[in-house]
Formats: C-alpha cells, structure tokens, sequence
C-alpha cells in the first residue's frame, strides 16, 4: 500500500510539472493553433537559468526562501523574454503563410535552442542545487510527501489558480478568450493581435520556467536534452485534456504523470516513456478532440 | 520647392535604420548574458564568468538584424506589388513567360541529355580514382539523397509532415541485421525484405492515424520514431544498446572483391590499395538506388497518383470534391516514403556493419526534414543539392560540423521566413499545345498536346513571398 | 443533349401543373426530408428538392439560411443527420443513394461543385488544376505511374487533350501553364468551374460563382454558365445572390429561409412571392 502511495504521489508532482509546461502548449495552440516545438526547450532554458543564478546569487550569500524565490522569479523573467523573442523571429514573420511553415520553424527554432545551450554550456549532465528549505511543519507528513513534493504541489497549484483569474477577470485575458474564439472578430472589435499573441507566449514561458526550476530541484540534475522528452509529454498531456482547454491540460497531464509511474512501478521504468507515447497515439486516434475538447465541423 | 539632402538627412535615414539594429542586438546580448557569460564545470559544481563571447555576439546580432530587417521589406515590398498586379489582371511580364532563373536555363538546355550522361560517367569515374574517406562520404551523401526524395515525397509533395521518418530507415537496417545476424541472410534477399517492411510498417502506423490533422500527423510520427528507437534500445532480440555488429556488407555473386578483382583495380586502374573495394560495390549500388528513386518519384509526380498528392496539399477539401480518395491517396504517399527509408537502410548497414538505436535518433529525422526543407520542398533537384550540401559539407568542414546541428535550427527557421520554396524551388511541368496540319486548332480532339520539361515557365515557388 | 432537355421543359410544365411538392417528373437528383443539426443547432430542416435533368436550378435565401449546408450534406462534406440524396443517373438506369457517401465518391458517381470562398490548387498550373478534376474518370495507379507503360501514356494523353480542350472552350488556355493563384479573380472563379467540369458531372453545383466579380464579369458567368448548360450534358444547381442573374438564367428557384424551404417556382413566381419578400426585406 505505501508503494501503491508512493507512486500516487510521484505521479502526481509529475503531473503537476507536466501540467505546468503543457498549459503553454496548449494557450498557445489554442490562439494561433500552432504546436510550438520551442516550448521545451524555453523549460530548459528556464532550469539552466535557474541554475545560473542559484550559483551567483548563493555565491553572494543569499540562503533560504529568499534564494528559491528570486531564483524562479529570474528564470521565470528569463524564460518569458526568450517566449517573447521566440514568438517575434520564428512565428509573426509567417502570419499567413501556409500551415507547414510554422511548424517547420518550430522545429528549426528548438533545435537552435537546444544546441545553442548546449554550445554555450555543456552536454552533460549538471547537478542541480536542492533550494527547497527544511520545512520541520512537515515532519508528520515527511514519510509520504517530501519538502520538494510539497513545493510542487504549492506552487502548481498556485499558478492554475491564477492562470485562471488571470485569463477570466483581467482585459487582456478576455481579449485572449476572443481571439481563441475568432481572431479576425477579435480584430475587428479592435483587439490588438500581435500584443495578445506575445502576453500568451510569455505567460506559458512563464510557467514553463517555473517548471524548470521545479525539476530541478526534484530530479537534482538538468541537461540540455531535457527539454525535447519534457514537451513531448507535455503536448501529449495538452492533447490527452484536449488541446485548447486549459483545465484539459492540467487534467490531461496529472492523469500521464500517474500513468508514466505506475508504469515505471509495475512494469519497467525502462518503457515509461513508450507509455507516455503510447497513450498519445491512442488518444489521438480514438479521440483527438481529448477528454475536454470539443469534436469541431471543418467550415467549407 | 526643392528638397536638400543634407548630412542630417543621411544621418537620420541611417539612424532610422540602426536604432532598430542596435535594439535587437542590445536585446539579444541581454537574453544570452547568463548563459553565454557564466559557465557550468559540471565536474567540480563550479561556474566561471567570462565576457569573452560578447562582443562577437553584439556585433553579429547587430549585423544580422539589419539582414534580417532588409530581407523582411524586401519580402513585404514583393508581396505588395504581386497583390497589384493580380488585382489589375494578369501581369505583361507574367504572360510573356518570366526571367528564366539559373535552373530553369539548365532545364530548358537542349544539352540537357549531354549533361547528364557526362554526371553520370563522372560518377562512374569517380570511385575508383578517390580515396576509400570520399567514397565513404559519398556513399553517405547518396544514402540522404535517398531519404530526402523518399521524405519529399511525404512532405513535399503530399504536405503530410513526417517527423519519424528515421525510424523507417530505422526498420530497414534493423531488418537486414537482424536477418544477417541470426540467420545469415544476404544483403540482396534483404533488401527487398527491408523495403517491404518498412512499408508494412508504414501501413500499420499509417492506418489509424492518417485521417488526423497536420499537425497532429506530426506529432504521431515523432512519437513513433521515439517508441522505435526506444523499443531498440530495449529489446533482448536487437541487442540493446550495443546494437548489431559484423554485418556483411553486399555481395557480388559470392567472389570476394577484396581478392582477385581488387588486384586488377589496384594494378591496372591505379586504385587507391588502401580501398575497401566492397565499399565501391555498395557505392553503385546506392548510385543504382538513386538513379531508379530520381526517375520513380519524377514519373509519380506528373501521373494521376502524385497529382492526387500534390492536390492534397493544396487543400484537402477540394481534393475531395474533385473524387480523390483522401485516406488512400495519404496512406499510398506515407507508405511509398517508408519504403525508400527501408531501402536506404538496408544500404546503411551494409555500410557501416555495425548499427545502435543511437544511429537512429529524432536528429536523423530532422536532418532529412532539412534536407527537403532546404533543398526545396517538392523538388527533386532541390532535394538533391540539399542532401549533398547538409551530410557531405559537415564531413569536410570541421568548424562546421561543430555547428551544424545550431545552424540547420537557424536554416530552417530563416527558410520558412524568408524562401519557402528551398533553394531550388519545385517547377511544374510546362504543356506547350501544338496545333495539327488540319488547322482545326479548337482543342477539342485536333489538338496535340507535347509535355515539354524544359520551357521556361515562371518560377513556381512554395509560397512566392 | 437537346433531346433531354426537350423532356425536361416538358416535365417541368407537368410539374409546375401539380402545384406545390417537390415534384418534376424527370428529376436528376432529389433530396427528401434532409435534415442538419449541428449540436442544438437545426441548420436544414426536412428539405425536399428536386434539380430536373438538364435545367438550371437556383437556391437563393439571406445569408446563413443553410444553402451552403445544403450543398455540404449533398456533396458528402457532411453527413446529413435525417433524409435521403437520391440520384437518377439516366432514365433507363435505376436511381442510387447518395446519403452518407464519401464526398470522392460522390463526384464519382457525377456530382462536382465549387466553393464559396475559391478553392483552387494554389501552387498547380491552371492545366494541371484541370487534370486532377480527371482523376475521377482515370484508371492509372501506382504501378501504372511507375512504370509508365502504354496504357497509362495512352490514358494521360488523353487526359491532358480533355483538359486543354476544356480550357480551350472556356477561354482558358492562354493561362494553361500558370500557377493558379497567379491568375486574377475572375478567371479564377471560372477554372474553378472548368475543374469542376473536368469531372465529368452530371449535376454541377456551383456556391455562389458571383460572389466577388464585377458587372463585365458576372456578365461574363452568365455566358458561361449559359454555354456549359449547351455544351455539357449536365444540369446546374446554383446558390447566388445576385438576383439579376438568378433571374435570368434559372428555371426554376427555390427559396431558403432558417433552414427551411419557403418557396419554390419559376423566377417570376418567386419575384412576386410575398414570404420570399418577407425573408429578405425583414418583417414589416
């Protein structure tokens, strides 16, 4: 039964990393139905970040809750610049163009970012630093659900909450909501296109380093690669929920992190990730509209 | 009222320009600072700051963007004045037939024939006066050449975005050397086994998941390359991850080339002693490959089958509409493109002798994508330069191939931006209508029609931008 | 040709005779009690209509009055959700479904149609946009494409001559060697209609060809539609909504409104219908 427990719960932090990248994937396919291959690697960049500044900022002193915070505030700050300028180079130039275009540039746009991280640093593995602080509230719990756990499990949870006050009550988030619905409507009633293309690139960035710096501190090691498996699994959790709904990828990726390890527990950890593959095809073949997206009539 | 130009013009017009230049940079520099400046020792945990890189990098943003600001006008500039013209009717210069480009002079050559018998001698030629490293690289180029005309004719031409294809290569060398290691099949059973399975498999992928979107096409196959090299990398029967070693390479009715016949090139021919003369075999076999693919994929591309293709990437709706069976006509352009990856595979082992998953990453998929995507998507001599330019460059230059993986993300990004249609952009086949003796030229029944490939015809580009 | 359409003026006063009903004696195609639903949304509602052999058609209705649908369901893009397609080939053939067919199927069996908004291959020649409205009527597979053997360089000549004597007909040829989004608008909109009767149809179903031209050009549509009604042997159903043409060219029309079919007659009947009056000008 713990074993049983233990797999819940790691499945469950899983999930919640899944869901915190797939929510980019899925904004953004949502509003110019693109599946933008880059967004792993902007959770890459957002670990590497992370990494970075963990180093500088713990070589200057700075400890505990201060330390992870300002931490994921820069890779998060990072990342959302590298999500704006991703979108502004290899995207808006090919508005209109046909549908292949885009996605080719995609995948031109990760591959540059892959290597350039792994040019610029190096392609092994680095450790990771633990930034999560001792939290001696958890000692009852400690058995079941670590600090680091806890922390995922917060700061997830955290963000969906304001993701979506975010998206229902503020402008921008309605404007986002309008263009998903309709872009040229959208245009007409004066919605600033390129602006709400931008915010939604840089919120799921956002998220995405979040992310990154959760893994992390889970995994205590990050490489350059990492970025390609994670979105991968991402957009199969995004497609899972029915890409374009966003309580569909939280969904979506909290039941593949639950898959992925109790695949790993009871079969072999060696064909977690063919499950995760797996169960992409299948989906996509008996229901590619996902458990909450909505089958669509082609308009002629 | 007459306008002077002074220096406070020029200086605000390159202002104008600049600050933009300099903006980019300055913002680029930014986005890289931490990661270009602060390095990782991954072995002692420790960092080390170095500005070293910077300058370089603000100047060849700075350099670059200007480029890239040009190139962007200069396609918006294109854009407007082609809506002009097709909004005043059909442009003078289009009817009279456009400038004919580089490639289309070489099409419409009447030395055409000529030139390409010479290649082809040359390519004859070419093994047995080169050392055994260029043969191997050239066997290596022809290999890509084969997945690119196989990849094209998924992507280019049908529009579905393949991005597996290497796990077809994948099943064909993995075919072979399986067959060869456990039951000492020879390369020439094979290689028609291998093709064969590569278009089962083809099949059986494609099936159920053919009816989906682009997009979503696309993801499958790529989960399917990862599940096959992963599947490889795990299963007892493939040896894991040290793969498949001795493989025969392909023989020549049993006579050991390496005897008798190696002795009269080395002697009589001046061959390079050095020379694995299976290595030359197994080049004319891939030049053979290569010479049937080319001709193959250009008669499907002016028949019923590859029109129906070439329909379906247009757009799918009317292509229904005009009775195409949408479902057959994709499942025939995937499968046929996993067959040609069989086949290369089969050369690939036969090759190399020895094969792993990690020969077989989503790199290798990638890598073919850019071939095609460079080359020119649709077109077979496009397709061809992109394969000898992206697999046999990288071999001699060593800078490059240090940067190569960086540089074909930036070239497939700048392709899609600023020459959709490759390098050398697909042209379609020009009819030219001949009007029998009768004079009756009505068209209905008298008129003769002649398939010309070679009449200059207006650059047929992707997307024109 | 002229023989049929002999018979099928004569059916018509037989059925303008009956009154009201779907009913012309010698139909082509008919539809009875087809119904769309989208979600909650009745998009069709039970229409019966009937195209007869030969003769010019017409659906006119204030925009989203489901015409395009209509078409849609007709054409095999949709599956209707309640009715039949019925098509009576020939007179001495027996009549076929059409329902739930594939839409490849069905422009096998004789139905092809343009767009709304055009849908040409972009990147194809204008001939080669022709040639792939022969798919239908050819045979050659890939064994035939790869081999190239006689019977498929009979079959492709043949091909080319059909289609370049369509444009040649159609005053197309001149641009048989142009991409087709390199054309210019009108000419466009009328290779989607030389395509569409490359096909070999015999029902052509044209979603508003007007849609977009000038005078001088939808004066030129009339002509055209005009002379493929003489020179195919094909029968016409015809959305626009431009009545001057509507008026001129059809024979008979009929009304949509909410999905419905509120009217059905000849043009000068339909002119003077005071429902059709209601649905366009609004209620007063």
């Amino acid at each position: 039964m713990t074993y049983f427990l233990d797999l819940f719960l790691s499945g469950l932090t899983r999930g919640s990393i899944y869901a915190l990248i797939a929510l980019g994937y899925t904004m953004v396919y949502g509003i110019i139905a693109l599946i933008n291959f880059a967004h792993g690697e902007i959770y890459m960049i957002g670990a590497f970040t992370a990494l970075l500044a963990s180093m500088v900022l713990g070589s200057l002193g700075l400890t505990g809750w201060g330390l992870l915070l300002s931490v994921a505030v820069i890779a998060a700050i990072y990342s959302g610049m590298y999500g704006w300028t991703v979108e502004r180079i290899a995207y808006r130039p090919l508005r209109g163009a046909s549908r292949l275009a885009p996605l080719i540039s995609a995948i031109g746009m990760s591959f540059f970012l892959q290597n350039y991280v792994q040019l610029a640093q190096t392609s092994n593995f680095v450790l990771f630093p633990d930034l999560v602080p001792q939290m001696p509230f958890l000692k009852p719990i400690s058995a079941y659900l670590n600090r680091t756990q806890v922390i995922i499990l917060l700061f997830t949870s955290v963000s969906m909450v304001g993701l979506t006050l975010f998206i229902k009550f503020t402008k921008i988030g309605m404007a986002m909501r309008a263009v998903a619905q309709d872009m040229t409507m959208a245009r007409l009633s004066g919605v600033n296109i390129d602006r709400v293309i931008s915010v939604t690139f840089i919120i799921g960035s956002v998220l995405a380093a979040l992310g990154g710096v959760l893994i992390g501190c889970s995994m205590r090691q990050i490489y350059f690669y990492m970025g390609f498996l994670a979105g991968m699994k991402a957009f199969t959790a995004a497609v899972l929920g029915g890409i374009g709904s966003i309580p569909g990828a939280v969904i979506g990726a909290l039941i593949l992190g639950f898959a992925e390890s109790f695949a790993a527990g009871y079969i072999s950890s060696s064909y977690r990730d063919v499950v995760a593959f797996i169960i992409l095809i299948i989906i996509l073949i008996f229901r590619p509209e996902g458990i909450m997206g909505q089958a669509q009539t082609q308009k002629v | 009222m007459t306008h002077k130009i002074t220096a406070s013009h020029i200086g605000r017009v390159i202002w104008s320009e600049f600050k933009p230049a300099l903006l980019a940079s300055f913002w680029i520099c930014l986005l890289a600072f931490p990661i270009m400046t602060l390095s990782i020792n991954p072995t002692n945990q420790s960092f080390k700051f170095s500005l070293d890189r910077m300058p370089y990098l603000a100047l060849g943003t700075f350099v670059l963007s200007i480029l890239w600001r040009f190139f962007l006008k200069r396609r918006a500039f294109i854009g407007i004045t082609k809506a002009v013209h097709q909004s005043e009717g059909l442009p003078e210069d289009l009817r009279k037939g456009p400038k004919p480009s580089w490639l289309t002079v070489v099409k419409a050559s009447r030395y055409r024939r000529q030139g390409i018998y010479v290649l082809l001698a040359i390519m004859a030629i070419l093994p047995f006066i080169s050392s055994p490293y260029t043969v191997n690289v050239m066997v290596t180029a022809l290999i890509y050449v084969t997945l690119g005309l196989g990849l094209n004719v998924v992507v280019g031409v049908s529009g579905l975005l393949n991005l597996g294809y290497i796990a077809f290569y994948a099943i064909g060398a993995y075919t072979y050397g399986l067959l060869n290691h456990y039951f000492g099949l020879s390369f020439w059973v094979c290689l028609p086994l291998g093709g064969l399975t590569a278009t089962l498999m083809g099949l059986l992928l494609g099936f159920p998941v053919i009816r989906l979107s682009g997009d979503y096409l696309a993801i499958v196959t790529l989960s399917f390359g990862e599940i096959t090299r992963l599947v490889l990398n795990n299963l007892t029967v493939t040896r894991g991850p040290r793969g498949i070693s001795y493989i025969q390479p392909a023989g020549f009715f049993g006579i050991d080339l390496n005897g008798a016949p190696k002795e009269f090139l080395v002697n009589y021919l001046r061959v390079d002693p050095a020379m694995d003369i299976n290595k030359i075999f197994t080049y004319f076999i891939i030049l053979c490959l290569v010479i049937v693919t080319i001709i193959f994929v250009f008669r499907l591309e002016n028949s019923r089958l590859g029109r129906a293709w070439l329909a379906m990437r247009e757009d799918e709706v009317a292509c229904q509409a005009m009775g195409i069976n949408r479902t057959r006509a994709k499942l025939t352009a995937f499968a046929l493109g996993s067959t040609w990856a069989g086949l290369a595979g089969v050369v690939f082992a036969s090759q190399i002798t020895f094969i792993n998953p990690a020969s077989f990453s989503f790199l290798g998929s990638i890598l073919v994508l850019s071939i095609v995507v460079l080359g020119g998507m649709g077109s077979i001599p496009g397709v061809i330069l992109g394969a000898i330019v992206l697999s046999a460059l990288p071999e001699q230059l060593r800078f490059f191939s240090q940067y190569r993986m960086l540089l074909f993300g930036a070239l497939m990004v700048l392709m899609m931006v600023f020459r959709p249609g490759g390098l050398i952009q697909s042209t379609r086949e020009v009819y030219i209508h001949k009007t029998n003796g009768n004079g009756k030229g009505d068209g209905n029944g008298t008129a003769r029609l002649e398939a010309l490939t070679g009449a200059p015809k207006p650059e047929a580009t992707g997307e024109r931008p | 040709m002229s023989a049929g359409l002999d018979k099928g003026a004569g059916a018509n006063a037989a059925g303008t005779g009956t009154g009201s009903g779907s009913g012309c004696v010698d139909p082509i195609l008919s539809t009875v009690g087809i119904s769309m639903v989208f979600g909650g949304l009745v998009a069709l509602n039970s229409v019966d209509l009937s195209i007869e052999r030969g003769s010019i058609t017409a659906l006119i209705g204030p925009n989203g009055s489901g015409k395009t649908t209509f078409f849609n369901c007709v054409t095999g893009i949709y599956k209707p959700t309640r009715g039949e397609v019925i098509l009576y080939p020939a007179l001495d053939l027996p009549s076929k479904s059409l329902k739930g067919l594939p839409a490849d199927v069905i422009t096998h069996e004789g139905l092809a149609r343009t767009f709304q908004n055009i849908r040409l291959f972009n990147n194809l020649t204008v001939l080669e946009n022709v040639l792939i409205g022969r798919h239908t009527r050819m045979r050659a597979g890939l064994w035939g494409a790869l081999t190239r053997n006689r019977k498929t360089r009979a079959e492709e000549a043949a091909a080319i001559e059909r289609s370049y004597g369509l444009l040649v007909t159609y005053g197309l040829d001149a641009m048989a060697n142009e991409l087709a989004k390199n054309l210019p608008y009108g000419a466009q909109r009328r290779l989607e209609i030389v395509r569409a009767l490359a096909t070999e149809p015999k029902v052509l179903l044209l979603d508003e060809p007007a849609a977009g031209l000038n005078i001088a050009e939808t004066a030129a549509l009339r002509d055209l539609i005009s002379d493929i009604r003489e020179n195919e042997k094909v029968s016409i159903l015809l959305i626009e909504h431009d009545m001057n043409l509507v008026m001129k060219v059809s024979k008979k029309i009929y009304v949509f409104d909410y999905g419905r079919l509120i009217a059905q007659g000849p043009p000068d009947e339909i002119q003077k219908d005071p429902k059709v009056i209601k649905a366009y000008l609004g209620e007063d």
